[in-house]
């Protein structure tokens, strides 16, 4: 009897504590599914955010204009020194003949953007040929006007709040109607470098300058990082010099950014005299930044190949070098790659650092050399964050999607190294 | 191979490093300086570019203080040709520039900025003095009942400051202490306000500074940092909020933010440059005359600031927020401009 009542407490027992087990297994569950949730739900909240404001940057609005090129009007050789302007003025006039009185005209003449004037420069210069015909052509509308147009502004507030007055939305209308005001993709965004006006400020100035300045990083810092990580790895004698630079290593990699910038300053452009704001000082400085996230993976990968590889090399025969380039270095490589990249696409959002060295800059002209100032993509967003005029609101947007679509790719690729190349012991 | 390879990259990276070019001609205009003047300069620059034929001019915005600083490193292709600034050059910036060699400085005034307080659409504007200004949002203030002390500044809502304001909370976002704003907010508005008061006005020099300079840090003023269209992004979410920046900021917000009358004058373009709206200051370039014969198309940016269709009235400037000088003031300028009339001369 006894025995049997025993048994069944322990059972009683042992069910009860095997609820309680389940129990906290499904909490702990339930606490990590709702972890990742409240990520998702931020990650889907900035995205959100980003992409809603910034979607309407990819189009832009245009306004077509027809323009005599008149052949009085190109009595000089220089195809550069005709009135411009002036024909893009009169243009307007001829689609407007009611618009008389000098007020009126000035508000006439803002409704498409000084870049109008160049679009007819370049096209003359293109084809001389149109000189004495009449075109019509598709010109870039004021920034103002494409912010009325995307409905960023509300035609409904009293006309002295609004940045386009009454006369200029009946203009506006009327184009509309005539079929002459147009949305159309921005290609500007993707070929031009930064402006003051909205309308005809790009990327591609940006994305050219992160590109000379990673290229550096990568040249630099890839091979100085992997020789770095195979000598601390492989060859060093273990001593307290290699635990000191161990502990140093470790530590830069958790130095701001903003310091590598200051020392950036002070070694690079003060006492090697390079010039400021170019890609070529920026990619030394985030080299240095970089390095030790490179050396680390570098170390981490290179630990990762079983010693019996090792021992089976120096067995036959092989040389220290030969063991470490024929057998363990290919083992490793994609684990230093797949670093490398993850470094890469922290330099390609540093911004703190180019502070120092001059990179924050208004950099109309894409540069086309290591050593022409440039900006890089962070900055420009930087940039634009802090411009008054609002259609650079629509730019921030759709220059951090940008960004984050080249973050996307690099990481992606990371990914995608490891998987493919990864070894299992 | 690949050792080959390593060895290679790392040659050809460092034959890359010590050919960079140290004293390369520069063949470009290198401008630093005060982020208010940024936006009107990145527009001239630009216009310059496009129409001249030259390479635009590179421009830094690093802060009036920054730019001197760096201005005044010495001459020679490594250092800025221009600075430009919210304030007028110091000596001891003078002293330091002659102290490295640069001694003929060409300082060219530009035209004005206003710097405005102002709150969301959703309420009614401010009228406010320079003595509610003052009162509101400095640290140590007049006590009340005891004329003649200085107290912690007790106000908590405006109405108390100035019986006449509205019964809200005084909550303002304003520029960090690096700011050039900063400096001539306190300068033009908190400055004046103080001296309303005798005997802070008695003060001696130091103390005067620190009673009129300091803003209170007891969360009633908010420091929002340097971007302003932040500011005006929390004007518009928090309408109890008044916001401090350059006048560009409201003239491109006029729908959704207004600004608040100062000594009952609104600050509207016309008011600034008629100077009736008392929180305004000149805006300034400054350039090195060893460098105009140098750098390639100084001259021509020069031309292009000083003429009418940038900074006359009707000129691109006035389109992007800055106020222009009266008539006569542009016609000096633009002399100086010609004449490259150094300071001192």
């Amino acid at each position: 009897m006894q025995n049997t009542n025993q048994t069944s407490s322990i059972s009683l027992k042992f069910n009860d504590g095997l609820k309680r087990r389940y129990k906290a297994e499904k909490r702990f569950q339930r606490m990590g599914i709702a972890a990742i949730l409240i990520a998702l739900s931020f990650l889907g909240f900035l995205f959100t955010s980003i992409i809603s404001s910034g979607y309407t940057a990819f189009q832009q609005t245009f306004i077509q204009i027809d323009v005599d090129f008149d052949r009085k009007l190109f009595i000089d050789e220089n195809l550069s020194a005709a009135n411009y302007p002036g024909m893009v003025k009169t243009s307007l006039s001829k689609m407007f003949p009611d618009v008389k009185s000098r007020n009126d005209k000035k508000q006439l003449y803002k409704l498409t953007s000084p870049s109008a004037a160049y679009t007819l420069m370049d096209m003359v210069k293109d084809n001389p040929k149109i000189i004495g015909t009449s075109q019509s052509v598709w010109v870039l509308a004021d920034d103002d006007v494409d912010m009325m147009v995307k409905g960023h502004y509300d035609r409904n507030v009293p006309e002295d709040d609004r940045r386009i007055d009454d006369n200029q939305l009946v203009w506006l209308d009327q184009l509309e109607l005539q079929g002459k005001l147009k949305k159309k993709f921005n290609t500007t965004f993707f070929t031009a470098g930064d402006s003051r006006e909205p309308e005809q400020a790009g990327i591609w100035g940006a994305a050219r300058g992160s590109f000379y300045t990673l290229l550096i990083t990568l040249a630099l810092s890839f091979p100085i990082g992997v020789a770095a990580a195979i000598y601390l790895e492989e060859f060093a004698p273990n001593n307290i010099w290699t635990d000191i630079i161990e502990i140093n290593i470790n530590n830069l990699a958790a130095v701001p950014s903003i310091i590598f910038g200051l020392l950036g300053l002070a070694i690079f452009i003060n006492f090697w005299g390079m010039p400021r704001s170019t890609p070529i000082v920026g990619g030394l400085v985030l080299t240095l930044m970089t390095l030790p996230t490179i050396i680390i993976a570098g170390r981490a990968s290179l630990k990762s190949v079983p010693p019996s590889i090792r021992e089976a090399a120096l067995g036959i025969g092989a040389s220290k070098i030969q063991t470490v380039t024929h057998h363990v270095l290919p083992l490793a490589l994609p684990g230093m790659l797949t670093g490398t990249i993850i470094g890469m696409a922290q330099a390609l959002g540093e911004t703190a650092p180019l502070l120092m060295i001059g990179m924050v800059a208004f950099i109309v002209d894409v540069p086309g050399s290591i050593t022409d100032p440039s900006t890089v993509l962070p900055v420009q967003i930087f940039l634009w964050a802090d411009s008054p005029e609002r259609a650079f609101t629509e730019k921030t947007s759709a220059a951090i999607m940008m960004l984050l679509g080249f973050l996307i790719l690099m990481n992606g690729a990371a990914v995608y190294l490891r998987k493919k190349f990864e070894i299992k012991w | 191979m690949k050792t080959k390879g390593l060895l290679f990259a790392s040659a050809l990276t460092m034959a890359m490093i010590s050919s960079a070019p140290a004293m390369a001609a520069r063949d470009y205009i290198s401008i630093v300086g005060s982020s208010t003047v940024y936006p009107f300069a990145t527009v001239v620059a630009e216009q310059f570019g496009k129409s001249s034929g030259f390479k635009t001019p590179k421009i830094e915005s690093t802060g009036s203080g920054g730019g001197f600083k760096l201005f005044c490193g010495g001459v020679g292709v490594e250092y800025p040709d221009i600075t430009n600034a919210s304030r007028a050059i110091k000596s001891s910036e003078i002293e330091k520039c002659a102290e490295n060699g640069v001694k003929d400085i060409v300082e060219v005034k530009i035209g004005y900025d206003g710097i405005v307080l102002a709150n969301s659409k959703d309420t009614a504007p401010l009228k406010l003095t320079r003595q509610d200004i003052f009162l509101a949002l400095a640290k140590d203030v007049p006590d009340p009942k005891n004329p003649g002390q200085l107290i912690a500044n007790p106000y908590k809502t405006w109405n108390e400051v100035n019986a006449e304001l509205p019964n809200t909370k005084i909550e303002v976002l304003g520029p960090p202490p690096t700011s050039g704003t900063r400096d001539a907010f306190v300068e033009l508005a908190m400055e004046s306000g103080a001296e309303s008061f005798d005997f802070i006005k008695n003060m001696d020099k130091k103390e005067f500074a620190r009673v009129a300079h300091t803003v209170r840090e007891d969360g009633a003023f908010v420091e929002a940092g340097e971007n302003d269209n932040l500011i005006v992004q929390k004007l518009q979410a928090n309408p109890a909020a008044v916001g401090i920046f350059g006048f560009s900021f409201l003239d491109q917000n006029s729908d959704v933010i207004q600004g608040s009358f100062i000594e009952s004058e609104a600050p509207t373009f016309e008011n600034i440059a008629d100077g009736k709206y008392p929180v305004s200051r000149p805006l300034f370039f400054y350039v090195k005359k060893a460098h105009v014969d140098v750098i390639p198309g100084m001259t021509g940016y020069l031309a292009e600031f000083s003429s009418e269709k940038a900074w006359g009235e009707e000129g691109y400037l006035a389109d992007k927020g800055m106020i222009p000088m009266p008539e006569a003031e542009r016609k000096e300028y633009a002399a100086n401009v010609k004449n490259l009339k150094t300071i001192g001369m």
